[in-house]
């Protein structure tokens, strides 16, 4: 077996290698996505992302896909395959693609990968990230802001860093502008699955959420608060503008294109090296969705104030005083987190009930 | 804040999370009966949802929806059964491709449909019944779809017990070769209950898109159809078992959401494994010292060929 993977990335990269001799031949990008790229969510806006890169470059670049892979051994079975297959560079969409990402980076040196939303890197593994949390501190500004009953409810996927940042940031700001909110998480373990984002969502109002959050990547939460009436939400990844202008008062939108075109552009100069990158609201790879007329002008007034002075870097969404769930002190008056420590971020701050899952 | 869960909000959203894969586990249980295995329940659903979505979204009726989705599940179930019971191919494998299938094509059709919002179900008026405390809520306030889930439950438990239809269909099933011999079609019965569990995959999976989302998005059943068929295989191929383990599975998992959602202070993992753990146990458990366990169709999965 490994003579056979030996022989087999020997063929690849003498594909690979042979590439620059043929000049004319056009640079080969590769996609994972982790969900259908009709899923309206994340998997559709890294795939729409990939088209207008593909469309900036035209003839020059062809591109290849694979949707719905498995995070894991599957995944690592896809992306060799497109090694083999040619590709020069390819971008992994999700982060349980992480692994299999560098396993694979590893058997083609040739290769550049680029990895969404990790945090390992290798010679020819970079990773990027956008800074989504920024979105959901202007999330946390309107559901603290518009709940009557206090109560808000979090639709959490897995407890992986970007997540809990999520849920932190939009709490610190809800809980900021109305001292009284109540934030209940409920963690279904899933992306992706429209059923079980229904019945939390279900859940969450039953127990009386009025603005429903979430960290999933289909529009089911939207339907069924539209359907419960005078339940809020948020797009998520996508527009989602289908439920405006309520429930979906406003979204968070991943704009992945400008970075997609500069990292393919840096591969055909040459110039591309590994490194890590994360963007938020402020270079563009964040952006908020239109904030329909179901805010309040005032709130509204606030929400725009707020996206305009993290674009500007004058507030950062994690600025002390902030402690820790337990009560300790995480960050003093006026201290802003560092990147580290939101990278890894695995607790929650205080005031929020409940534990994260392992 | 110990549990302010309402019990009746609780069971109410208890049989609308269960309908699906009860209407799918029925269907895949009359086929079992009959001695076919297929593994297609996840394709058929889903080929069901979005059959019944588009057409209600088209016409405005959901009950129109319902009966297209009844006939999409039924249309994709007749390619299993031309395969397999004529051209006599793997049912296992035959299955598993007819998921497959179903889950590509039903993304294929559905590609105008992302977004869209279909009509809302019609309300049943129970009357003065619907306002009882608690019962009224519990018992009274559902959609039609899961009166006919629960009816059909009682039908086919009624019908493979008491009746000449499901003797022969049991018969089929048991021993196809002393059926044929008795001159009875065993191709056809089995194509006809391949076609029943097509249908009923196709109301579970269309009470996805019309009641439970309600919205059609590419690949909503999410492994649906799977656990209706862990479902007949731990219910022992016993309707009324069927039944209970939907509604455990299916309340177990509302209420796990729910006492997430109420702030209890349960490990989350525990939680969310406890709808399967909970319901496999109940069912191994009750099917433990009787022979339940040797209830499955003799012939399930064997391939007939009439020697003649």
């Amino acid at each position: 077996m490994r003579s056979l993977t030996t022989w087999l990335s020997g063929v690849a990269m003498a594909t690979v290698l042979a590439i620059p001799a043929y000049a004319a031949d056009p640079l080969k990008v590769g996609f994972i996505y982790v969900g259908s790229i009709k899923d309206g969510g994340w998997s559709q806006h890294h795939h729409e992302s990939a088209m207008k890169m593909k469309e900036h470059f035209g003839d020059s670049v062809e591109l290849i896909e694979q949707e719905s892979v498995p995070e894991g051994a599957d995944a690592e079975r896809v992306l060799t395959q497109m090694s083999l297959s040619g590709a020069d560079l390819i971008f992994t969409t999700s982060f349980g693609f992480m692994d299999p990402t560098l396993n694979v980076a590893k058997k083609f040196p040739n290769v550049k990968f680029e990895h969404a939303t990790g945090y390992k890197t290798a010679e020819n593994v970079s990773n990027y990230s956008a800074r989504f949390y920024e979105g959901r501190a202007i999330e946390g500004l309107i559901a603290g802001n518009m709940t009557s009953s206090n109560k808000i409810g979090y639709i959490a996927s897995f407890p992986i860093p970007e997540v809990i940042r999520g849920i932190n940031a939009s709490y610190i700001h809800a809980a900021k502008v109305n001292p009284e909110v109540e934030m209940r998480v409920v963690w279904i373990s899933t992306w992706f699955d429209p059923a079980k984002e229904a019945d939390a969502a279900t859940a969450l109002i039953e127990q009386g959420a009025d603005v429903i959050l979430q960290h999933t990547d289909s529009t089911a939460p939207l339907a069924v608060a539209e359907k419960a009436g005078n339940v809020i939400g948020f797009g998520q990844a996508a527009d989602m503008i289908e439920y405006a202008p309520s429930p979906r008062v406003t979204s968070i939108i991943d704009n992945w294109a400008p970075y997609y075109i500069a990292r393919v552009q840096d591969v055909i100069d040459g110039t591309w090296e590994a490194e890590s990158t994360w963007d938020g609201i402020g270079a563009g790879m964040v952006q908020m969705g239109e904030i329909t007329d179901a805010v309040p002008e005032q709130v509204a007034m606030e929400a725009r104030a707020m996206i305009d002075s993290i674009a500007s870097g004058t507030y950062h969404p994690f600025t002390g005083p902030l402690n820790k769930q337990d009560g300790s002190v995480w960050l003093a008056e006026g201290e802003v987190a560092d990147d580290a420590t939101l990278g890894g971020m695995n607790f929650y701050v205080e005031g929020l009930t409940g534990d994260i899952p392992n | 804040m110990m549990l302010n869960i309402s019990l009746e909000l609780l069971l109410a959203s208890l049989m609308v999370a269960a309908t699906p894969i009860l209407l799918a586990a029925l269907g895949e249980l009359v086929t079992e009966k009959s001695g076919v295995l297929n593994l297609g329940v996840e394709g058929m659903m889903i080929i069901g949802a979005i059959c019944g979505f588009a057409v209600a979204v088209e016409t405005g009726s959901t009950i129109l929806g319902f009966i297209a989705a009844a006939l999409g599940g039924a249309v994709l179930s007749l390619i299993f059964a031309v395969l397999t019971q004529v051209l006599m191919s793997n049912q296992v494998a035959t299955g598993l491709a007819l998921t497959l299938f179903g889950l590509g094509f039903s993304a294929l059709i559905g590609q105008s449909y992302a977004g869209l919002k279909p009509p809302p179900v019609p309300e049943l008026d129970f009357g003065p019944l619907s306002n009882l405390p608690f019962v009224g809520p519990v018992l009274f306030q559902h959609d039609a779809m899961v009166y006919v889930s629960i009816a059909l439950v009682a039908a086919i438990w009624a019908v493979l017990r008491f009746s000449r239809v499901g003797l022969i269909l049991r018969a089929v099933g048991e021993n196809h070769d002393a059926a044929h011999a008795l001159g009875y079609k065993v191709v056809r019965i089995r194509i006809l209950a391949i076609l029943f569990g097509g249908a009923c995959a196709g109301l579970g999976g269309a009470y996805l898109s019309l009641v439970r989302v309600p919205q059609w998005t590419e690949g909503m059943t999410a492994g649906a159809g799977w656990i209706a068929l862990a479902l007949v295989v731990f219910g022992a191929w016993k309707p009324w078992r069927v039944l209970l383990g939907a509604y455990l599975f299916g309340g177990i998992t509302v209420l796990q959401l729910n006492l997430q959602a109420a702030g209890l202070a349960v490990p989350v993992e525990i939680l969310s494994m406890s709808p399967y753990v909970i319901t496999i146990l109940v069912l191994v458990v009750m099917s433990a010292d009787r022979r339940a366990s040797l209830n499955a169709p003799a012939t399930l999965g064997r391939v007939f060929h009439a020697s003649n």
